[in-house]
């Protein structure tokens, strides 16, 4: 049922939500828990995911082909046989660096205005 | 607690809760443990439960949309399916709807009163008459004497001619007892309601207005109170203006005026013309009433033992006020609608069932995917729903285009508007419909598609589908069937019954009869002279016309007003029967040429004439039956009979009419000279009535004769014109109303069971499509295919039209007082029935047989 044959602009602005657990899967795979820590890590407390919010974005991001949940495990050490991680995949990278650059875009305009600090 | 939270988990969609639930059960554990503190603990409970709630909508809504999403592709792809199913429930949904409506709104729906359940009508009961108006002695009495009715008041109509504003004008009024509106509970929108002293005998005249009269005549000027109007030469004031929605005693009705009774409107004890409404006291239910009134009645009888022979007493809700036979139309209705969405929904659950059978390799594609159960049926129940929605969407914009032609269909004797409002209370019906038909006849198809969607759905294609499955779609189109023969047969019963009574003789003849009414307003024209120089005039000058043969005047015309009844004595009969219905005729008051004008025949004597005056001999010219009823096998002329307080002499006999209408036995009729009436006696009866029997059209004649009566008057207003044919067609109005419907649903029963047969053969056959041609390159001939398909549709077909039959003949019994004579085993309407049941067969199997017969062997069977 996943939509197929999506340009990464047609799903942004991505929800918060989304971009965050994106970012949280750029350099490894990580299980639900883990991405709530480092989402909570990267800002600072600010944006604590819940559960729920956390498994509706990842079903909705799982559907859209954003990510995927890896086949081969983690090095067994590491690995805790009840949890399922997820992986970013290359059209989900395509769809962060897309919000990233309307964020930039968006910034440059603002500080344009003097709106946010940095060079006009 | 975390069995708390994993009961709470069950709010999401069950795919969901078995792919994350574990993993969110995790984390709030992890959670719990991080936290210290009971505050924190706490807080993190409070938080994970909105969470839930908030979360669980959100991924329902995403999984809703999704199976939008899906369902408008899947339907955009089978255009022709989709069209069929919202057609097929558009159809039962708006049957339903525009019969629910006028249903509710006429049998349901409390009427608009305060307490409407504690209203109740009084009546006398008299044999023969077991509904009669009450006299104002009685009234009295009544009220006087019973303790079980809080309050009772009384009302009578009494139209009055309107002079003083731009054209006279003839209006409905109902005079009414100042106790009445307050115990309706109406109240004013402006001004006051009618006091104890507008109601007293010489008070001076008060009117309330209806708010319709209050728009058109006097703009909705609020400076309308305290206005000077003249109603029948008397002076009124208008005191107030009663609601938009208040109707009372029916929608006809313009504006109201207080009884005043005067002391000698006490004096007779038969004068019968009042209509009593009480308001029952708390507690007190319907028998009690009843029953005391009984006894009140059975006391009166004792105390005025002549007048108040056999005079019973009866009390009935408001609400019941519906003629039986309405009420039978309406349930009649009513059950054809219901008919009608039985069929739809039969036939929707073929389509689903057909092409659940036909996407078996989908969904068995999508179980293997991975999708769940749980949510193929949510998928398929989500398609089904949709295509209910939008099939009920169009039912109700075809129930609003339908309910102003069933109008008709509610009695105008009730106090409420004529035409139904499609509001809320039908909008949740409709709804109602709508959802129990999407999901009942969605899931069951879903449920069985998914129960077989597994591996063995993929091997087999389309073609897999077992017995079961098979014979429960062709239950469903013997049920079809079955319902179609009930509501055709019922059709034509009624249709049959309507044709009769059209076929009945009313005793004249109406065609080319034009008739208007100017009601000459008393005292103006209590004297008989008076009154003779209007009709002089008017007639002479009418008859004068081109084209106009004959013309004259009489109190009522038949069918408009049925009652306006005398008891009828006879020199040495006992005079104990006198207020009985075998002893009552109609009585009238005409000018000479009735007869000839409204083309009844005079069987012996002559008419009345001009020469029938006060000075002579008083006379009377009968009816056949009245001459049989008192004088059989004898010459009925030149014999006397008491009638209307003198002895007549039988001067002719003419033929009967059917005064009470098509339906209903009518009194023998006795008709007087215009003359012979005293100064200022029974006024009430005064011809007013005109009837133009030509050969010229209505609107060729209405302008002249306009200008003949204002000549004789100018401030005489003219009313109710209308043909003869307009009245004797009014009678069965309703009915033709109602036939069309129930034929028209009977048309749609028909159309869907055609369908259906249609579908279930097609399918059959593009299933069979490899065996037909194996028999084929085993050697069997067309006719060996076309009898093999036809077999199946004609064993449909019987299967359901012999259980049809019976239920018609039981549906025929219930709604036999309906159908005017016509016998609910009626022979032709049953042949007709299954023939066109029969024919409907045969063009539902035509396009399968056709393809059937077209099979190649060859290609069939390379499909595979």
């Amino acid at each position: 049922m996943a939509d197929l044959d999506l340009e990464p602009d047609a799903l942004l602005p991505l929800p918060p939500a989304t971009f965050h657990i994106l970012l949280a899967l750029a350099d490894e795979d990580r299980h639900g828990y883990a991405i709530i820590q480092d989402v909570a890590a990267r800002t600072g407390g600010a944006l604590k995911l819940s559960a729920g919010t956390l498994y509706r974005s990842i079903q909705r991001m799982l559907e859209q082909g954003m990510i995927v949940e890896p086949r081969e495990r983690p090095v067994p050490e590491l690995d805790d046989e009840r949890r399922r991680y997820y992986r970013i995949t290359p059209f989900g990278a395509a769809v962060a660096r897309a919000e990233a650059g309307r964020l930039a875009q968006l910034v440059k305009m603002a500080r344009a205005c003097g709106f946010a600090p940095g060079r006009a | 607690m975390m069995r708390i939270y994993r009961a709470l988990l069950h709010l999401y969609p069950a795919s969901f809760r078995a792919e994350y639930g574990d993993e969110m059960c995790a984390i709030l554990a992890r959670r719990r443990r991080d936290a210290s503190g009971p505050w924190s603990v706490t807080a993190l409970w409070v938080a994970a439960f909105f969470e839930i709630l908030l979360n669980a909508a959100a991924v329902h809504w995403d999984v809703l949309r999704q199976d939008l999403r899906y369902t408008a592709r899947t339907l955009a792809r089978t255009p022709g399916f989709a069209l069929t199913a919202i057609l097929v429930v558009a159809l039962g949904v708006g049957a339903n709807t525009a019969a629910f409506s006028v249903t509710d709104f006429v049998l349901i729906r409390p009427l608009p009163f305060a307490e409407p359940e504690r209203l109740v009508k009084l009546w006398e009961r008299l044999p023969g008459y077991p509904q009669m108006e009450l006299s104002p002695a009685n009234y009295r009495d009544w009220k006087r004497m019973s303790t079980s009715f809080d309050a009772m008041g009384a009302f009578y109509e009494l139209p009055a001619n309107l002079v003083g504003q731009a054209e006279p004008e003839r209006l409905d009024r109902a005079a009414v007892s100042a106790s009445l509106f307050p115990l309706l509970g109406g109240q004013p929108v402006l001004g006051r309601l009618f006091t104890a002293a507008d109601d007293r005998a010489g008070a001076a005249g008060t009117l309330l207005l209806s708010y319709s009269l209050w728009q058109a005549e006097f703009g909705g000027d609020a400076g309308a109170l305290g206005r000077r109007v003249t109603l029948d030469n008397e002076p009124f004031v208008v005191i107030g203006v009663m609601p938009r929605d208040f109707h009372f005693p029916s929608r006809e009705i313009e504006l109201w005026t207080p009884v005043r009774f005067q002391e000698q409107a006490f004096e007779d004890r038969a004068d019968n013309y009042l209509e009593v409404v009480a308001r029952l006291g708390r507690g007190v239910s319907l028998s009690q009433a009843r029953a005391e009134l009984g006894v009140v009645a059975a006391q009166l009888e004792r105390q005025y033992p002549k007048e108040n022979e056999h005079t019973g007493a009866d009390v009935i809700r408001l609400r019941d006020e519906v003629s039986e036979q309405s009420r039978l139309l309406l349930v009649a209705l009513s059950g054809a609608a219901i008919c009608v969405l039985l069929i739809a929904c039969a036939n929707l659950a073929n389509l689903l069932l057909a092409r659940a059978l036909v996407r078996q390799k989908e969904l068995a594609v999508r179980t293997a995917m991975g999708a769940g159960r749980e949510r193929l049926v949510r998928q398929l129940v989500t398609e089904s729903l949709v295509l209910a929605a939008l099939g009920g969407v169009l039912g109700v914009l075809m129930a609003l285009a339908a309910v102003p032609l069933l109008a008709r269909l509610v009695p105008s004797t009730l106090p409420i508007a004529q035409t139904p409002s499609v509001d809320f209370r039908v909008m949740l019906f409709a709804g109602l419909l709508t959802g129990v038909t999407g999901i009942g006849f969605g899931v069951l198809p879903a449920l069985r598609a998914c129960r077989q969607a597994d591996l063995s759905g993929m091997r087999e294609g389309p073609r897999a589908g077992g017995g079961r499955k098979e014979r429960l779609r062709s239950a469903l189109v013997i049920a079809e069937v079955m319902a179609s023969v009930v509501l055709l047969v019922s059709a034509g019963l009624l249709m049959r019954a309507l044709w009769r009574l059209q076929a009945t003789d009313p005793g004249f003849r109406a065609n080319g009869v034009l008739t208007l009414r100017t009601a000459l307003p008393m005292p103006k024209y209590a004297k008989t002279g008076r009154r003779e120089q209007f009709y002089t005039q008017v007639l002479s000058g009418v008859r004068a016309l081109p084209g106009v043969s004959s013309a004259a005047y009489i109190s009522f015309l038949p069918m408009a007003m049925g009652g306006g009844i005398f008891p009828v004595e006879i020199d040495g009969e006992p005079e104990s029967q006198v207020r009985s219905a075998s002893h009552t005729a109609s009585i009238r008051y005409v000018t000479p040429g009735f007869f000839a004008a409204l083309g009844i025949p005079l069987h012996r004597g002559r008419d009345v004439s001009e020469s029938d005056s006060l000075d002579g001999p008083f006379v009377a010219v009968v009816s056949e039956s009245l001459a049989h009823r008192y004088w059989p096998d004898q010459d009925p002329l030149g014999r006397h009979f008491q009638f209307a307080l003198h002895d007549r002499l039988v001067a002719g006999v003419v033929g009967d009419i059917r005064v009470r209408g098509l339906e209903r036995t009518s009194e023998p009729q006795v008709y007087l000279p215009y003359k012979q009436v005293a100064d200022g006696w029974f006024t009430f009866y005064s011809p007013q009535d005109l009837v133009i029997r030509s050969s010229a059209g209505p609107e060729a004649l209405l302008p002249a004769i306009g200008r003949i009566i204002r000549g004789a008057d100018s401030e005489q207003p003219v009313s109710d014109v209308r043909t003869m044919d307009d009245i004797v067609e009014r009678e069965t109005a309703s009915r033709t109303a109602q036939v069309r419907v129930l034929g028209a649903f009977a048309a749609i029963a028909f159309l869907l069971a055609g369908v259906g047969i249609h579908g279930l053969l097609a399918f059959a056959v593009s299933r069979r499509r490899q065996e037909i041609g194996v028999r084929v390159a085993l050697g069997a001939q067309p006719g060996d295919i076309v009898r093999m398909i036809l077999r199946q549709g004609v064993l449909l077909a019987f299967a359901g039209v012999l259980p049809g039959i019976v239920l018609a003949y039981l549906a025929g019994r219930a709604m036999q007082a309906l159908l005017a004579g016509v016998q609910p085993g009626d022979a032709i309407t049953f042949l007709a029935a299954v023939a066109l049941c029969l024919l409907m067969t045969m063009l539902g199997s035509l396009a399968p047989t056709l393809r059937a017969v077209r099979v190649d062997p060859i290609t069939a069977m390379r499909v595979e």
